[in-house]
């Protein structure tokens, strides 16, 4: 045991630059799985609906930690060694890819048919009808949710600890195996997750009441 | 795939599986019911409390929300017994969901209040009704039918959340699980069998909520 120094302090902060690139890579592979969720879930094709929605159940319906334990597990059955990094980033982008797909579909379909219909009308195919007409539409009513759902993702990455990867929570959790000063370490701890977090709260609710005027 | 499945240690470990999905239920049950009392005293403080408790009702919150619910387990099992108070891991789980849930569930309490418009009280009052029967002919149902879908879903967001108490080993599924794992190293299994079981536990409350919904919740057509 030894005393918490302010070199304890500094390292979680230099931790705390694992969450946040573990943040943006999931937000990354969760944004373009979420995509693809998205627009299957819209698509016409009924398989395509009905797999995307299991999907999204699956992953809505156990827990992150579950998730995060098998993407560290399942590739190894496949003879792939994956290190925690790499089954953090797995893991966390599987899992975004559900919620962001969910988000996003009701943002699409948010947007009135008769926009649908006008494309349709004007002769435009589901390519360029979704890209020029929809996605714009309903970008404005997903970004909202869409911040929201990164302050969960953020927060989610603390998770990745129990599988091994140092980050922000698995360094406090070493800072406390040496100097078992719990209270003061996880208040600190704590206190740089809301740091990080609490901005982007704000930053989302204002949206969303500029949203509800903008609709009104 | 060289890999060898080898489930007969999943099958002879499915009792104490099964106990511990009892656990989780229990664990997310209390949260919940706690959580509740929580949250209405806090979501009435909130609506109508001075400005002092309003203030730190929501520093409450968004200290709550906006950081990870392991922290919190955290500084309630290994912080607060340097404060001197030592709580078992059982213990320590079911007070850092309460404080979790509660959070969340103000806001849900809130807007339920909020749902409901002046002139229906007037209305009740002006028919001579008792402050009682206000509450429970004109608030109550409408109130459930605006929160019924967000408690729901924060239950079994709760209900997920218990597989974190297993940091702590406090009683609950995933906590067995990691121990079944370490004694016999069939990981994957294990971890696949649980997820499955979890999914059949949201799978299940999914269910039954929409299902009172549809019976008994219906918003009438406006």
């Amino acid at each position: 045991m030894r005393a918490l120094g302010s070199a304890d302090i500094v390292y979680l902060v230099m931790a705390a630059r694992w969450t946040l690139l573990l943040s943006l890579v999931a937000f990354l592979g969760g944004g373009l799985g979420g995509v693809l969720i998205a627009l299957a879930r819209t698509s016409g094709y009924t398989w395509l609906r009905i797999v995307s929605a299991g999907y999204i159940k699956l992953f809505q319906g156990t827990p992150l930690l579950m998730q995060l334990f098998l993407a560290f597990f399942v590739p190894g059955l496949f003879g792939w060694a994956v290190d925690p990094w790499a089954a953090a980033a797995l893991g966390l982008s599987l899992h975004a890819s559900a919620f962001l797909g969910e988000i996003w579909r009701g943002a699409i379909e948010a947007v009135p048919r008769g926009q649908w219909e006008a494309a349709t009308s004007l002769g435009l195919r589901y390519g360029p009808t979704m890209a020029l007409i929809i996605r714009p539409l309903a970008t404005k009513i997903a970004i909202p949710p869409t911040v929201g759902f990164m302050v969960e993702l953020i927060k989610g990455t603390s998770l990745t600890s129990i599988i091994g990867f140092v980050e922000l929570s698995r360094a406090a959790q070493i800072v406390n195996n040496a100097t078992y000063r719990a209270f003061t370490i996880f208040a600190v701890t704590a206190l740089i997750y809301y740091l990080i977090c609490r901005p982007l709260s704000v930053y989302g609710s204002k949206l969303e009441q500029r949203l509800r005027i903008d609709t009104r | 795939m060289s890999y060898e499945f080898d489930f007969t240690e999943v099958i002879a470990a499915w009792p104490e599986l099964l106990a511990a999905l009892g656990d989780t239920l229990m664990l997310s049950a209390l949260a919940m019911i706690i959580g509740m009392a929580v949250s209405v005293i806090g979501a009435l403080g909130k609506t109508s409390g001075p400005a002092w408790l309003r203030w730190l009702i929501n520093e409450y919150i968004e200290l709550i929300r906006n950081t990870p619910l392991l922290i919190q387990i955290f500084l309630v099992y290994f912080g607060l017994p340097v404060l001197g108070l030592k709580l078992s891991s059982n213990e320590a789980a079911l007070l850092a969901l309460v404080v979790n849930v509660g959070a969340y569930g103000i806001e849900i309490i809130r807007a339920g209040i909020e749902s409901i418009r002046k002139g229906q009280i007037e209305a009740g009052k002006a028919l001579g009704l008792r402050p009682m029967q206000i509450f429970c002919l004109i608030i109550l149902k409408p109130a459930i039918q605006a929160i019924y879908p967000s408690l729901t879903s924060l239950f079994i967001m709760l209900m997920l959340n218990t597989s974190v108490c297993s940091v702590i080993a406090a009683s609950e599924l995933t906590a067995v699980a990691s121990n079944i794992q370490s004694r016999n190293f069939r990981s994957f299994e294990i971890y696949f069998v649980v997820t499955l079981l979890y999914l059949a536990l949201s799978g299940f409350f999914w269910t039954i909520f929409t299902t009172i919904e549809r019976r008994f919740l219906r918003q009438p057509a406006r």
